[in-house]
């Protein structure tokens, strides 16, 4: 060792020490006596664990122990109890993620909202108010609302301090008070309820919900709104969303990240990929930067932003040319006809010139020789028998689904029949087809002629789905007429390798190998190939286009239906798997049908005056071989057109209060829908979106919770602010031109702000929302009450427990609802009483509204084309019986209507009875009353929970059993075996709060767990034949609705992302301005809001552990390349401005980012380190500070097939990743 | 032969997703207290990156760890004992604040009581130090996802051996995450900087721990561990450091960082080292010798020699089935696919890593050939992203062969199995060119992929 002093010195420590020092002196080991360590025994010691979760919007969905010491939640680690995937799999545990591990922070933090607060100007109003109006809150509330000036006091005060503490009592009277003056005044539909997601914690999402339905308020829509909703799955699949479980990446041989960061936005699932690969996995990253996932590919693929659909129409190119014509591969061909409209025969259609384009879907109905009275014959699709030639209807589409005659046909079994992929053998004819094309840089339409095989059926020409794609595609055949790719390198013919090089940046040979590998392991595997796909593909403007490309890569090679196969869409949580208990209740659907659910981003687009600041009309998206359908249309039109079709939902409905629409038929002596009608037509009545900003058609009350609209998820933050607010903002657009200002909708000359009376929020933390909110109550946190949590990335339901009882003055949501509603009650009573409510219903999916437009045809009763009759031409008109005094009495009970009606779920009723039966033993029965005498108790947030279970087939085996009963008559297949193993058992609440519970096969969804197998979606539909839910009841690459046609996107098709600068005039990517003119100095670049590493939205994004890990505040990536154009350095501050708003934030710079692009990660609020902005002299804003909404023209396409509305199943997007921003340097000296 | 059993962990950096659930966990268990709102007992590092607290590697600068003398014998690199008492009042040899960061929060109550104002109230970050208002220049994973950075690569240590083969550009990008903890090593130089024998090894299991009644502050430890895992707690003014969470240990439950761990990559076990042989095998000449020279430290379990010796230490039968059942032996031994973390420091870490695999650059690619099939394989090894001598200089002192190794085999095991999944028949010649029978790699592959909780602790 290093001396003797030393040496000396240190062995002298073997006298003074009670253990032992080595021999060589370097070290002292010690056995015994250590007490000096009690310190991290204590630390450790605690006194329970409790089973929770976190019910936020991830889709984690983990299970986690919360350790609580001396009654104080200390922290937090997972379970790792999950059920086993099987001895040669990995496991899902643990599952959780540091966000999740972080969030016990919240509890005792200084940013809880521990009490009631309103915002003391008016708060002082109302108890002026009251006291002057005999202590009438509700008269109180009038006259404040009702005060222009009033309003605008305390209007104009919102998100800038100055909120006070009041009670429970004051505050949930102010609340119930403007709610009865509201649905008094203007109507039930001008109360809206938002909250997202109830998979993430079902019963404190049905709290609002249940009391909004109730009351006859419009619950918003969020998976559309998020732009979560892949609109492709509808309109391919005729199915929400379904994919398969995390665990069932373990079974894929080849696996596509496709806009999909898995280590970051799905942590607990990343493993399975990560240890896929060591199974032989190939996997491969399509990603515009260096992202985290990136690490683990073999390949990495940095397409640019928004062209992924390039890409994968590249690689289709390759897989129809190398697995479809230059030979055939049996596997894939059987899969295409038996599941695929391909085979399915289509109209050619021939315009004035003489060209012809791809027309409808040939049907029963076109056919000469047919049953005389065939039903349902314009849903029945037909193709050609290659056995006998002849055209036949097979089972199994729409046509079937209802009826008589479709009774155990409809089903996907082909008998004999040999479905014709192509016409070309033997070909009669063959003929050019106008192919629609948008590759044009700015997106601007063409076409180009590619000959297809066609054949004349009863006078029809027609030719396949097949036939169309191949020429779509641009892969010719010897003897078709037309432009054709040279060949792969061919760089000028859509959609070669060598043409997609120059629009993403990926080597044409690397696109080509890449979708060749695909194919060929899907070949030998036998479909496990697999995509999953992400926000960062899912939210752009043109999604369902993108998506299309990629479901054509899985559904041309047999992918679909087959465990480690398919489409693999993870944005979002769709997955409530006990829906059917959960939808009654939520939707109240046990005491009155139909519930208003509204399209949030129509909503919002129309009611934040969006519509205002548009700058082109819809036509603009238009293909050259549209009909011109949209011609002269703006979007605001489009939309209004869309809701009096009865397509999609509209709510507000009408220009007057729906309950004196009651009176006034009743009145009248006419029946409600006759009485609408006949106002409609004579002009005395119209739809409120056709005059959004009349007085009488705002959205006066907003209740929020479980969510974070003003900081997360609302498109356009300062419109918001503008407009529905009435404060402060930082909107520097201009108003709509006149020439692309609405036709049919109304144009006031001044936008009215501050729409909105009453922004009402239920949280436990500060959030962008609250501190806007005019009443903010403090709710329970995750560890502090009782719920359930499912999600699509396991199998498991699980639930969530109160480890401490809720602090402070803090509430769960479902007794913070009831709150509410025995307030509203009790003042409901007197001021309302019971009234009529007139509902409108848009025409529904899964039920036979879906044949309400044979093919698709556009008549809109109000230019003349049609009649307006309710439920086929214009949405449904349903009475609904209110009484307000009852409301608080229904919420706590579970009504007689799931008696009587049942519950369906996807076209599948069940009876409810028994199940009823048991809930009043379990949860209880009411006593006395006006309304539920008798039910079953929904009072405790624990009844709610074994509610949703026991009426779920999911969860109760004896109903999934029933339902595939049912669906057995109807399909004439073999179902009910996959509940068998489980027909007697049944999930209850007591379960739940063991290890994860294993849920049951049911027809609810599309996939089967039976055996233990890993879910995979539509594995159901491919072993059984069960058809989807779409028009021929096989996915579909073809959509022949009108507007499809008229966008030209009835095939799969590239369109670029919005050029921006064309459309609203910002300047053009890589500009740099030194500032001169009226321009902002700095650089323009694509301005993209993936998922943060260090929140999950804006949840945890405050979280001091998350902001110590981090940058510790907003901040924006960029390339290093591009911050040198405009001199800034890492962590220097920027603005990022357009003409939507402004932004502070703190640069990272990092050559993993792609020049041209930043990166702003989602919803980083605006509470944490937001500056002044230079820019605007107001604080900064956030992510949505710089988007804005714009609807896409096909996502209100309704009543046809299975482009028929459902909730949160069809819907326009919310998108925002198509805008632009430019980036500049600002001074370092920031003010607060 | 002096047998003594050692806690270990093995963490598969090939698994690991960069997520940080390992540091929030260990530090909501651990250190989320006053006077050590800085400390991460558990961190992971962005690498390329200068790692925390930054530039901790430059050894030059820091002066933790040993060196050998002239003569060959190991001395504190900080300098003898003796000089180390006499620098005992000024240790220049100290990361400031800066180096870690200077830990914030924010004065979150302004968002609930912020009077009426003009403006949306805001919550503005606060020094935990000084209590003032501060704009944040450095946190605890500042690096996060940058993959180096043209701003600090001057500064890093790492890169000053291998310039040449990292470019910050766009195309060039690589990043992997280097989690740490405490290396609990069979040599601590913290134990023996310490002026106060506060530091000791528990004779049972290994772990290092400070003894919180002896420590006297004088945070020589800090400076003498080479992998800054001792931290000071500037409220109690005593040294703290990962405790391998002995009181879960002691009870048969993993490490809160090991059990927390969603990518599934880290695995806890015994492992029988020689006691006699740490000095010998530290003092080995040549750096790059010392990863081997560790291994000979450590005592087959299934050695009937071993074994009675063991009995004969007193080490329980359980302790020695746990060590023959030990996934760290097998990584580190019997598999040789997991390396010491700068064994150069020559404390005999206890904490070894797999180094990660990444992804192939565009050579191959271009070549048109699949790096997946077995005959481009190990081409495909050398055209990795990540630099081989970037790993290497973290776990080998530089020398390439070991990684690359271990690489090839991750890769063969890869190869070997997608016969197996796609319904092939296996190729036995694929073990075999990295010196393994098949029935060995697949049973690495299931520990490594399959890796159950069971078999992981």
């Amino acid at each position: 060792m290093d001396g003797p002093l030393s040496d000396a010195l240190v062995r002298s420590r073997r006298f003074f020490t009670k253990g032992t020092v080595s021999d060589d002196l370097r070290s002292l080991t010690k056995k015994g006596g250590r007490e000096a360590d009690d310190f991290y025994r204590d630390r450790w010691s605690h006194d329970k664990v409790v089973r929770s979760t976190h019910g936020v919007n991830c889709t984690g969905s983990c299970s986690w122990k919360v350790y609580v010491k001396d009654g104080i939640i200390t922290w937090e680690t997972q379970q790792t109890d999950y059920p086993s995937a099987g001895p040669d799999s990995p496991e899902y545990e643990p599952r959780g993620c540091p966000r999740g591990a972080a969030f016990s922070w919240y509890t005792y933090s200084p940013t809880r909202v521990r009490y009631p607060y309103v915002r003391g100007v008016l708060l002082e109003m109302f108890r002026e108010a009251k006291s002057q109006h005999g202590g009438d809150p509700v008269l109180a509330w009038a006259h404040i609302v009702e005060s222009p000036q009033r309003a605008k006091a305390y209007k104009s005060a919102r998100g800038k301090g100055g909120l006070v503490r009041a009670s429970w009592e004051e505050a949930s009277e102010i609340v119930a008070a403007a709610h009865v003056h509201t649905i008094k005044k203007y109507g039930p539909d001008r109360v809206a309820g938002f909250s997202p997601i109830p998979a993430m914690s079902m019963v404190s999402h049905a709290s609002g919900a249940r009391f909004i339905n109730l009351v006859g308020g419009s619950m918003l829509s969020f998976y559309d709104w998020y732009a979560d909703l892949p609109v492709a799955s509808p309109q391919v699949f005729g199915d929400q969303t379904d994919v398969p479980e995390s665990g069932d990446w373990w079974n894929a041989g080849y696996l596509i990240m496709w806009g999909s960061n898995l280590p970051v936005t799905r942590t607990p699932d990343a493993h399975w990929m990560v240890e896929a690969r060591y199974r032989g996995q190939k996997v491969v990253a399509v990603a515009p930067d260096y992202a985290d996932n990136v690490k683990f590919a073999d390949e990495w693929l940095p397409a640019r932003p928004g062209t992924d659909a390039a890409l994968a129409m590249a690689m289709g190119h390759v897989v129809l040319k190398e697995f479809f014509v230059d030979r055939d591969t049996p596997y894939f061909t059987e899969y295409v006809k038996t599941y695929t409209d391909l085979p399915h025969l289509v109209r050619l259609d021939e315009a004035a010139d003489g060209t012809l384009t791809a027309g409808k879907f040939l049907t029963a109905a076109d056919l000469a020789v047919t049953d005389e009275d065939e039903e349902n014959a314009a849903f029945k699709t037909v193709l050609i028998d290659a056995v006998t030639d002849q055209p036949v209807v097979p089972n199994g589409s729409l046509g079937h689904r209802y009826g008589e005659t479709g009774v155990g046909r409809w089903n996907l079994d082909l008998g004999d029949v040999d479905p014709r992929l192509s016409l070309l053998e033997g070909a009669e004819e063959t003929v050019l087809v106008r192919m629609p094309r948008f590759d044009n840089p700015d997106g601007a339409a063409a076409d180009l002629p590619r000959g297809v095989p066609a054949r004349r059926v009863d006078g029809h020409l027609v030719t396949t789905v097949f036939d169309l794609l191949l020429a779509q595609y641009g892969v010719g055949r010897d003897g078709l007429p037309g432009e054709w790719a040279a060949g792969y390198d061919d760089a000028e013919a859509p959609y070669t390798p060598a043409w997609q090089e120059a629009i993403t940046g990926v080597p044409a040979s690397t696109a080509a190998r890449i979708g060749r590998e695909f194919a060929a392991n899907a070949e030998e595997s036998r479909g496990r190939s697999m995509i999953v796909m992400g926000a960062g593909t899912n939210h752009w403007f043109h999604s369902d286009t993108i998506y299309r490309a990629f479901l054509t890569l899985t559904n041309l090679t047999g992918c679909q239906g087959v465990n480690g196969g398919g489409w693999a869409h993870y944005v979002g949580q769709e997955k409530v798997r006990p829906i059917t208990g959960y939808t009654q209740i939520a939707n109240a659907l046990d005491w009155n049908r139909p519930p208003r659910n509204m399209i949030q981003t129509a909503y919002w687009y129309l009611h934040t005056n969006q519509f205002r600041y548009d700058q082109f009309g819809a036509d603009t998206l238009s293909a050259t071989t549209g009909a011109g359908q949209l011609a002269g249309k703006s979007t605001a039109d489009v939309i209004a057109q869309s809701a009096r079709m009865g397509w999609m939902p509209s709510y507000p409905t009408f220009d007057r209060n729906p309950l004196d629409l009651s009176d006034d038929a009743a009145n009248a002596g006419k029946p409600v829908s006759d009485y609408v009608v006949e106002q409609l037509k004579s002009g005395e009545l119209d739809f409120a979106g056709e005059d959004p900003d009349a007085a009488q058609n705002y959205p006066r009350i907003l209740s929020i919770w479980r969510a974070n609209l003003l900081g997360s998820s609302g498109k356009g933050n300062e419109y918001f602010l503008k407009h529905l607010l009435g404060t402060d903002s930082s909107v520097r657009a201009t108003e709509t031109p006149e020439e692309h200002r609405p036709v049919d909708v109304t144009w006031r000359d001044e936008a009215p702000e501050g729409k909105l009376d009453l922004l009402m929020t239920i949280d436990f933390r500060q959030t962008s929302t609250t501190i806007f909110s005019d009443v903010v109550l403090p709710a329970a946190t995750w560890y502090e009450k009782h719920d359930l949590n499912t999600t699509d990335m396991h199998p498991f339901v699980h639930s969530f427990n109160p480890a401490i009882a809720p602090p402070w003055q803090t509430r769960t949501d479902w007794d913070a609802w009831q709150t509410i509603a025995e307030k509203f009650s009790s003042l409901g009573a007197t001021h309302l009483g019971v009234r009529k409510d007139v509902v409108a219903v848009p025409l529904t999916h899964d039920t036979p509204d879906a044949m309400a437009n044979p093919h698709g045809v556009v008549r809109d009763w109000k230019k003349g084309e049609c009649e307006p009759i309710p439920g086929v031409t214009m949405p449904k008109l349903v009475e609904v019986e209110r009484d307000y005094g009852a409301v608080a009495e229904k919420m706590n009970a579970l009504g007689p209507l799931v008696d009587t009606l049942g519950a369906t779920t996807k076209g599948v009723t069940f009876e409810l009875g028994e199940q009823v039966e048991y809930l009043r033993h379990k949860n209880g029965t009411v006593r006395g009353g006006v309304a539920a005498d008798g039910r079953p108790s929904l009072k405790r947030d624990v009844d709610v929970c074994e509610a949703i279970l026991t009426m779920s087939g999911t969860t109760n085996g004896h109903l999934a059993t029933q339902g595939f009963k049912t669906l057995e008559k109807r399909t004439g297949v073999r179902l009910a075996d996959l509940a068998e193993e489980h027909a007697g058992k049944q999930i209850t609440f007591a379960d739940t709060q063991g290890p994860p519970v294993p849920v049951i096969t049911s027809p609810e969804w599309s996939g089967s767990e039976t055996g233990g197998r890993r879910y995979s979606p539509f594995t159901i539909n491919v072993e059984r034949k069960k058809p989807w839910h779409t028009l021929t009841g096989r996915m579909h690459f073809y959509l022949d609705h009108d507007w499809m046609t008229e966008l030209g996107e009835g095939l799969p098709v590239y369109r670029p992302p919005l050029n921006m600068a064309a459309l609203f005039a910002e300047p053009a990517l890589g500009n740099v301005s030194d500032g001169s003119g009226d321009q902002v100095e700095g650089l323009t670049v694509r301005y993209l809001t993936p998922h943060n590493k260090w929140s999950i939205h804006s949840e945890y994004q405050d979280n001091l552990f998350m902001l110590s890990l981090s940058r510790g505040g907003q901040n924006i990536w960029m390339s290093d390349r591009d911050a040198v154009k405009v001199g800034i350095r890492d962590n220097d501050w920027i603005e990022a401005v357009n003409r939507n708003g402004v932004v502070v934030a703190r640069a990272i710079v990092s050559h993993r980012m792609p020049e041209g692009t930043v990166y702003m990660y989602h919803a980083q609020d605006r509470l944490i380190d937001v500056p002044i902005a230079e820019t605007s002299g107001k604080r900064g804003g956030i992510h949505n500070s710089l988007t804005r909404l714009l609807v896409k023209p096909s996502h209100l396409i309704g009543g046809y097939a299975q482009l028929t509305y459902a909730f949160n199943y069809l819907g326009p997007t919310g998108n925002q990743r198509d805008e632009v921003t430019i980036i500049r340097k600002r001074s370092q000296d920031v003010e607060y | 032969m002096r047998v003594m059993a050692q806690m270990a962990m093995v963490m598969n950096l090939d698994k690991c997703i960069g997520c940080h659930t390992c540091s929030v966990t260990c530090k909501q268990a651990w250190t989320n207290r006053a006077g050590t709102e800085y400390i991460w007992f558990n961190n992971v590092e962005t690498r390329p990156g200068l790692g925390y607290p930054r530039t901790y590697e430059d050894q030059e600068r820091w002066k933790g760890g040993w060196e050998l003398d002239k003569r060959g014998r190991m001395k504190l690199k900080a300098g003898g004992r003796f000089k180390n008492l006499m620098t005992i009042f000024s240790n220049p040899k100290l990361p400031s604040i800066g180096e870690y960061y200077e830990p914030w929060t924010y004065d979150y109550s302004t968002l609930t009581d912020a009077p009426a104002q003009e403006h949306t109230p805001v919550a503005r970050p606060k020094s935990l130090i000084s209590g003032k208002d501060m704009k944040i220049e450095w946190s605890a994973n500042w690096d996060d996802d940058l993959g180096g950075s043209t701003e600090t690569a001057h500064r890093d240590p790492m890169l000053a051996k291998i310039a040449e083969k990292v470019k910050f550009e766009f195309e060039q990008t690589f990043m992997f995450y280097l989690p740490r903890i405490c290396e609990h090593c069979l040599n601590p130089s913290c134990a023996a900087s310490c002026p106060s024998g506060a530091i000791y090894k528990r004779e049972e299991d290994g772990i290092v721990l400070v003894d919180q009644d002896k420590c006297r502050g004088w945070r020589k430890c800090v400076s003498g561990c080479p992998y800054k895992k001792i931290y000071f707690n500037h409220r109690t003014g005593k040294a703290e450091k990962c405790t391998f969470c002995f009181p879960r240990i002691e009870v048969g439950l993993p490490t809160v960082c090991a059990e927390t761990c969603v990518g599934r990559l880290r695995y806890i076990g015994l492992m029988l080292y020689d006691a006699d042989k740490v000095l010998e095998a530290a003092s080995t000449e040549d750096d790059q010798g010392l990863y081997e020279a560790q291994r000979e430290v450590f005592l087959d379990p299934s050695d009937p020699e071993v074994i009675r010796e063991a009995e004969k230490a007193g080490i329980a039968r359980d302790w020695i089935l746990a060590a023959q059942r030990s996934p760290i032996y097998a990584l580190i031994n019997t598999y040789k696919v997991a390396l010491p973390l700068h064994p150069e420091y020559r404390t005999m870490p206890m904490v070894w890593y797999i180094p990660p695999l990444s992804p192939v650059v565009d050579v191959v690619q271009e070549t048109g050939e699949d790096a997946e099939d077995k005959g481009n394989l190990f081409a495909a090894i050398d055209a990795l992203r990540i630099p081989v001598e970037y790993l290497a200089e973290l776990f080998t002192a530089g020398e390439v062969e070991p990684v690359d190794a271990v690489l090839k085999k991750l890769a063969a095991m890869r190869c070997y199995m997608r016969d197996i999944n796609m319904g092939r028949e296996p190729d036995a010649s694929i073990p075999a060119a990295v010196g393994m029978s098949e029935e060995e790699m697949y049973d690495m592959y299931r520990l490594l992929a399959i890796a159950k909780y069971d078999e992981r602790y």
